[in-house]
């Protein structure tokens, strides 16, 4: 072989290599931005929290099997807190027999005053199935990483605080993935609507 | 006679628009601040906040710069704001009223918030508020309780405003 001849394929073998590399470059960013656009690998996660009816630890393994209805929020909170769960309540007595198959959750992002005594009564208060959920401050911080929730103190002229915090409700699938979520702006019709055609 | 009785209905016009004009003085003078459809939510489980809300007109402008009540051991203005999916919650100084609007302290806007309540606050209850007015002074109104999650005063065209117990049985509770 001459030179020129080895000369030649050497640089066909490099412009392959490197239109492999361009191939495959470009794939993986393909790959990468299908993967970030999808929720499903961003939203929810394993969280280890304290049901405040017992006490008893429970973790997102406890929930497998049931669409799981997720708000985030604190009880020192009179107007968009109350308002979430209520029209989570009105949704949920919308769903007839589907009921059944949803764990609706009230985690609070104020686990220093939101113990499990004042957890249990209020999530109750706004239907028998609601469950409020508590936690270290540990424990709290990691769902809320997980799930993407802002929380954040506020603090007020009489030296106490409020929490700056997302106001959403996530729908997780009865196999842990996030599906959908509502925020303040879908009615009860909406939710109990979308969760009937999630759940049949 | 004739002339008499014109010399009647002239007097009688002439003193009905001096009264109009009258009162109409005495409206943008007076300051007058009117409160109706003050409304509360039930606070749910052991929780000791709570919030009002209200409509108030001021017919010649004013502004709501102080609110107060026997029940609670605090009575503050808040501003709820939605930015980006976070929810806050402000205390504001004083909610501007314009003239002649009505302006109404509604969930997801302006509430009277409630702190260190004495007792809990159960439907169907009513309680005193007074609101202060830079202009208009004090004004005295009675707080209807509604349910925990009401969403206007009870008697309004939704029936959201119902507590839980009322939907339930309506919509075929299965708890
Ligand atoms: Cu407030």
């Amino acid at each position: 072989m001459s030179r020129a001849k080895n000369f030649q394929i050497g640089g066909l073998v490099v412009l392959a290599g490197l239109l492999l590399a361009g191939i495959l470059l470009a794939g993986g960013v393909a790959w990468e931005k299908w993967h970030d656009g999808a929720p499903t690998a961003k939203i929810g996660g394993p969280f280890e929290l304290v049901d405040a009816r017992n006490g008893k630890t429970v973790t997102d393994q406890d929930y497998k099997g049931k669409w799981l209805l997720i708000y985030f929020g604190y009880t020192h909170c009179p107007d968009a807190c109350p308002t979430a769960l209520n029209d989570l309540s009105l949704a949920l007595d919308k769903l007839g027999d589907r009921r059944r198959d949803m764990a609706p959750l009230f985690i609070t992002i104020d686990p220093e005053r939101d113990t499990a005594d004042v957890m249990k009564d209020y999530a109750a208060s706004f239907a028998p199935d609601i469950v409020g959920l508590t936690g270290s401050t540990e424990q709290i911080a990691k769902a809320e990483k997980e799930f993407r929730v802002y929380a954040a103190k506020h603090p007020t002229k009489d030296g106490g605080y409020d929490m700056d915090h997302s106001s959403i409700i996530y729908v997780m699938d009865p196999s842990g993935r996030f599906v959908t979520n509502f925020t303040h702006e879908t009615d009860p019709d909406q939710m109990a609507a979308k969760l009937m055609s999630l759940a049949s | 006679m004739q002339f008499r009785r014109f010399l009647f209905s002239a007097l009688a016009a002439l003193i009905a628009v001096g009264g109009a004009a009258f009162a109409q003085q005495a409206q943008q003078t007076g300051a007058k601040v009117a409160v109706t459809q003050a409304w509360a939510r039930a606070t749910p489980g052991k929780s000791t906040i709570g919030a009002a809300y209200a409509t108030v007109t001021a017919s010649a402008g004013d502004r709501l710069i102080a609110v107060a009540t026997p029940v609670a051991g605090a009575a503050q203005l808040h501003q709820h704001t939605m930015d980006n999916g976070v929810m806050k919650m402000r205390q504001v100084d004083a909610v501007p009223l314009p003239a002649g609007q009505a302006v109404t302290l509604s969930p997801g806007g302006y509430h009277i918030m409630l702190v260190d309540l004495k007792a809990p606050l159960v439907a169907g209850q009513s309680f005193p508020l007074t609101l202060t007015f830079e202009k208009a002074g004090t004004v005295e109104t009675n707080v209807t309780v509604g349910g925990v999650g009401a969403s206007g005063p009870a008697g309004a065209a939704d029936h959201m405003n119902m507590d839980h117990m009322d939907m339930g049985a309506m919509a075929g509770h299965k708890g």
